[in-house]
């Protein structure tokens, strides 16, 4: 029996011609939150069909607690839940009647109603899934995901259209799920959700996994981790200087760290000691430019995803 | 959701689950998923009207009014039970077995409810084999109905039985195959106007109801519709088994499920 909750290597899967899932390896550890980030298409949705067995690989081998989900589905299905991104739920039923169901299919449920409790189930109970709000449709499909008592639970999007409130809840639960043993695979496009949550994140694009790691580590290993950002009243395309003093001033900064203008900020990325954030305004006030603000900040997730997969829309 | 609810704790999900796997465990989810799509499409008003109200309205309409008499599908005086009673089973299969299951299956596709219960212990095989259930199970309720309503207008029979089972089954076969090949390769609305539109053709113009005279008439005794027709009034006035009727529907059947085996899309 594998050790790791989930391993996945060198899996392949296609749409005709198109590779959307191109040699991925992942491993997840028990009782650990792993964050699967990327853009939309990037191949996250397709990966998590492939590890839960309802599309085969083209190739690759998955393997839930040592199980291969494709050919031991029975067992698998029985150790992995499953949130899926559209719901899952069927329209005509109440949120109740839905949970009764999926749990008689386990063999050993999580009784509804401690699902139902924490999740605030019961204020909709007597609706059907058709009336619900997009929120109110999540917390449901949240139960549905656990109810069968998994010991690796795929969340995809779990946060989507849930108010703030809800939003914490569903992240109490998912943190109080790791604390117990049960891994999580958390696919999100909330990139401080994936920040907050996750002891691993990757990024996949284009079927490919791009980058691999703690959050803190991703932050550290891009090759700008922090950075500091000096604002100024004016805008420095109208600001009172010539275009040669704002190139003279670019070019001074540049000699300390590297420097680049946008807006009304100064950027400079890079590990700064105190005589180069001293020099650096020195110069910024020196040019003429008045000061209005100082930042000096680590790179958020979002900061290195941009990096990583660019900032166009897909 | 406007107050964080207390948590009640580490959510018992934690346990380590027994995965306990055995044909006897694999039969009650099934049966569960019978009950649930049954129980579903009698709590549904349009699944009720398609699979109910319209064809047994039609069973007392064609047994209460000179239609059938008028439109020479019995003979001049004849019993109208003879004709509109097979009609009414026809029309009861083919609303749940084809029309029914096809909406009902293309919106769970879409809404994603068959990739959820294929990721659950049920398995693509138990969902499938847990609808065919269902439809066998509203059939029943619906033959059970039909044949009320038949007796209490005064219908005595004969009905093989054997006959009528073999047709039912086929009959099953073949549109629910044919219905699911439908909601599992086109987009829920089409499939909403295809299955409702197919309907209305195979009980106005498909033999379903009444046999059609002439080219036609052979025409479609070579659709599942027609055929079903064919078999199911063969079973109830007399002539028993349809041999040609029930050799149509098992091929249809086949062609159905190769088909649905190959193209169906749980997405």
């Amino acid at each position: 029996m594998s050790e790791s909750a989930l391993t996945i290597r060198g899996l392949h899967y296609s749409y005709g011609a198109h590779h959307v899932v191109d040699g991925i390896d992942l491993d997840a550890a028990p009782g650990s939150i792993l964050g699967v980030l990327g853009p939309n298409g990037a191949g996250k949705s397709t990966t998590i069909s492939l590890a839960v067995g309802t599309r085969a690989p083209d190739a690759g081998r998955v393997e839930i607690f040592g199980h291969d989900p494709h050919r031991e589905h029975e067992t698998t299905s029985q150790l992995a839940g499953v949130m899926l991104q559209d719901g899952g739920l069927p329209m005509s039923a109440k949120p109740l009647q839905v949970l009764r169901h999926l749990a008689s299919l386990y063999s050993d449920p999580v009784p509804v109603d401690e699902l139902a409790e924490p999740l605030g189930l019961h204020e909709f109970s007597t609706r059907t899934i058709r009336r619900l709000s997009g929120g109110q449709k999540q917390r449901v499909a949240l139960a549905a995901a656990l109810i069968g008592r998994p010991r690796l639970v795929f969340l995809d999007e779990p946060c989507a259209g849930l108010d703030p409130q809800a939003r914490e809840v569903v992240h109490d639960f998912i943190r109080d799920l790791a604390a117990g043993g049960v891994t999580v695979v958390l696919t999100t496009h909330d990139l401080a959700e994936a920040e907050e949550l996750a002891d691993e994140v990757v990024v996949i694009d284009r079927g490919r996994i791009i980058a691999q790691g703690a959050p803190e580590e991703l932050r550290n290993a891009s090759p700008a981790g922090r950075r500091l950002e000096i604002r100024v009243a004016e805008g420095l395309a109208t600001a009172p200087q010539t275009d040669q003093d704002r190139a003279r001033l670019l070019s001074a900064m540049d000699a300390v760290a590297p420097t680049s203008a946008t807006g009304s900020s100064l950027i400079v990325d890079g590990e700064l000691d105190s005589h180069q954030i001293a020099r650096l305004c020195t110069l910024v006030a020196e040019a003429g430019l008045t000061i209005t603000d100082i930042d000096m900040h680590s790179q958020s997730l979002a900061d290195v995803f941009f990096e990583l997969t660019g900032r166009p829309l897909r | 959701m406007t107050e964080k609810p207390a948590m009640t704790g580490t959510p018992a999900t934690t346990q380590s689950p027994a995965v306990t796997n055995s044909p006897a465990l694999r039969t009650k989810r099934i049966s569960a998923q019978v009950r649930f799509e049954t129980v579903s499409v009698l709590r549904n008003g349009e699944q009720l009207l398609l699979s109910l109200i319209l064809p047994l309205g039609m069973l007392v309409f064609l047994a209460k009014t000179p239609l059938l008499d008028a439109l020479g599908a019995i003979p001049h005086g004849g019993d109208p039970l003879i004709v509109a009673l097979p009609g009414a089973l026809s029309l009861c299969l083919a609303s749940t077995a084809f029309t029914g299951q096809a909406i009902a299956t293309a919106f769970d596709r879409r809404y994603g409810v068959l990739r959820q219960l294929a990721t659950t212990p049920l398995g693509t095989s138990g969902l499938i084999l847990g609808k065919l259930g269902a439809v066998i199970a509203v059939i029943i309720i619906q033959f059970a109905l039909a044949f009320a309503i038949a007796a209490v207008l005064g219908f005595t029979g004969p009905v093989d039985v054997l006959a009528l089972v073999c047709a039912t089954l086929l009959g099953t076969a073949a549109l629910l195959s044919l219905g699911l090949l439908m909601a599992g390769t086109v987009r829920a609305e089409a499939t909403l106007a295809g299955a409702n539109l197919i309907w209305v053709l195979m009980a106005g113009a498909g033999g379903l109801v009444i046999a059609h005279p002439g080219e036609w008439g052979t025409l479609v005794g070579y659709l599942p519709s027609g055929a079903l027709g064919e078999a199911m009034r063969a079973a109830l006035d007399g002539a028993g088994f349809d041999v040609k009727a029930m050799i149509v529907l098992l091929l249809w059947g086949l062609l159905g499920t190769l088909a649905a085996r190959r193209w169906f899309r749980f997405e």
